[in-house]
């Protein structure tokens, strides 16, 4: 478990990170959104002890990272942004130096979570091969597997999918989804889409606080456009339809835009079958009907424009 | 203090994953015995002994040493491995042992590879083995004391050319004040003020060891110097 008190971390005059507070409990994966420079990086790295919070505390599973630096560490796999792996090392040398510092020093155990993490991120193909000379999507991979070789706890990773093509992607979003059950996950990221792919829960952050921390749905439901419905009717006269739709007591209001008529919701309930009954009992003849598709990209913007 | 090892090995034999290190060798060589043959005249000076091959190593190592040691922090924060690296269980302190072992492990490398001039002394004449084993002792000691203030000027900045030359000016520094040109030209002050300042050169405390004595305060003078750089290391990249 992971819990974060009132984290400040300030860089000259500048705030970086003011006054976080957040939990993540196992079985959770928890996305963590921001525009650049909101303080995402600077609470990871202060969650793993690389950087030093100018007040407040991490606790992992109950031991402050200032205090435990080693244990906490051992509980922690960090994939750190843009993945910095030495580049000189093949793929195996690599993973044995991670698995040596990681105090697996019986070499069939070691041996055997190697095989684990190169056969879990697909490396077999290029495990004798430099890593400076692999491409973005492996040198990730690399850097996730150094992350999950020790089967750890807590997890945070730090932009995972940045640089990976869509079918990377979609893999390394499976792998994680596939551990998530036992473990405490954080992950940054700009794709708004991967929140709803994966996450049990959001935080935005902006300017160094905690703007938002809710579940990827109820954040969704911040959108105007939540269960709202887009309708076309034939020889009908809109304005009409319009006119009878906003007198159910579930809408809050009806326009007309487009050539068709956009109905929204009160409280965001769905309304589907209501505003089918209505069309059935006037015997309108729907020549289209969709729920408008929402995404979080207008609720971020709204949050942190 | 476990993890020293392999942060030791990788960065061990991480020199010779590149032809860095294999040139470093090679014009390290070169240069020590070119030196010793042609600057230090040794031939002319008739004599079956290293003296000469000592007396250049402190000027030497101002240089090659700076070179090796420069990339031992800067190299980590301009690539942000070291990031990777202190978010494994390790402390500061285990990191940095085990980077500076590595480089004075390789160091030393270099230092034993120049053992023809011990065949080439024992071959023309019959030197007295005790200062030249003394002399790669205290040579050995002294390149980690170069090193160790390498490792401090590296872990101030992520630019490897900002390290070599802060690495250079505070070596050299520590070569001179004990270098006779130097104290000479200090004579206007009190002889005890002198003898003060000589006492912080690297030169003053090998001489002793290229003399064939094995000094107790030569000892502390280098491992106190090395100590004192790698806590200012740790101090560093803690902060």
């Amino acid at each position: 478990m992971i819990e974060v008190q009132s984290l400040h971390k300030q860089y000259g005059s500048i705030n970086a990170v003011n006054g976080v507070n957040f939990e993540v409990n196992r079985g959770e994966i928890l996305g963590f959104l921001g525009p650049n420079g909101a303080g995402k990086s600077t609470t990871m790295k202060m969650i793993t002890g690389f950087v030093r919070p100018t007040s407040g505390s991490v606790l992992i599973d109950g031991l402050n990272v200032q205090d435990h630096p080693v244990s906490v560490k051992e509980r922690i796999g960090y994939m750190p942004e843009n993945g910095p792996i030495y580049g000189e090392m093949t793929v195996e040398e690599f993973l044995i130096f991670i698995a040596e510092i990681r105090g697996f020093d019986e070499v069939t155990e070691r041996e055997d979570k190697i095989d684990r993490v190169c056969d879990l991120c697909r490396l077999n193909s290029v495990r004798h091969q430099t890593i400076e000379t692999l491409s973005k999507g492996y040198k990730q991979r690399v850097g996730f597997a150094q992350a999950v070789l020790h089967d750890p706890p807590i997890l945070v990773l730090d932009e995972p999918t940045d640089g990976l093509d869509p079918n990377q992607k979609k893999e390394v979003r499976k792998i994680i989804k596939a551990m998530a059950k036992n473990k405490a996950i954080i992950l940054s990221t700009h794709i708004l889409e991967e929140v709803t792919a994966l996450c049990t829960r959001v935080i935005i952050i902006a300017k160094g606080q905690v703007i938002a921390d809710e579940s990827p749905d109820s954040l969704m439901k911040r959108n105007k456009q939540y269960n709202a419905i887009k309708m076309g009717v034939e020889d009908v006269d809109l304005e009409v339809v319009r006119q009878s739709l906003k007198e159910l007591p579930e809408v809050s209001s009806a326009e007309i835009n487009e050539g068709a008529v956009e109905v929204y919701p009160k409280n965001k309930q769905s309304i589907e079958a209501l505003v089918l009954k209505v069309c059935r009992d006037n015997e309108w003849q729907i020549s289209h009907f969709e729920k408008t598709p929402v995404g979080l990209d207008d609720v971020f913007w709204e949050l942190t424009a | 203090m476990k993890q020293i090892i392999p942060v030791l090995k990788r960065e061990f034999y991480g020199y010779f994953r590149s032809p860095v290190a294999y040139v470093f060798l090679v014009v390290f060589l070169v240069v020590s015995s070119g030196l010793t043959f042609y600057l230090g005249r040794f031939f002319d000076s008739r004599v079956a002994s290293l003296d000469v091959f000592f007396s250049m190593q402190p000027w030497i190592y101002t240089f090659f040493i700076s070179a090796v040691g420069m990339r031992l922090w800067a190299e980590e924060k301009r690539s942000g491995t070291w990031e990777l690296l202190f978010t494994l269980p390790i402390r500061v302190l285990e990191g940095v042992l085990g980077k500076f072992l590595a480089g004075w492990a390789f160091i030393s490398v270099g230092i034993v590879l120049t053992f023809p001039l011990i065949f080439t002394v024992g071959y023309l004449g019959d030197p007295d083995w005790g200062p030249i084993f003394t002399g790669y002792l205290g040579s050995i000691l002294m390149a980690g004391s170069f090193l160790a203030v390498c490792s401090f000027t590296s872990a101030l900045t992520k630019n490897q050319v900002i390290s070599f030359v802060i690495s250079v000016v505070i070596n050299l520094g520590l070569v001179f004040l004990g270098w006779s040109v130097f104290t000479n030209f200090l004579s206007f002050l009190p002889p005890s003020w002198v003898d003060a300042f000589s006492n912080f050169s690297y030169t003053t405390h090998f001489n002793a060891f290229t003399r064939g004595l094995i000094v107790f305060k030569d000892i502390v003078f280098f491992l106190s110097l090395s100590f004192a750089s790698l806590l200012l290391t740790v101090l560093v990249l803690e902060r």
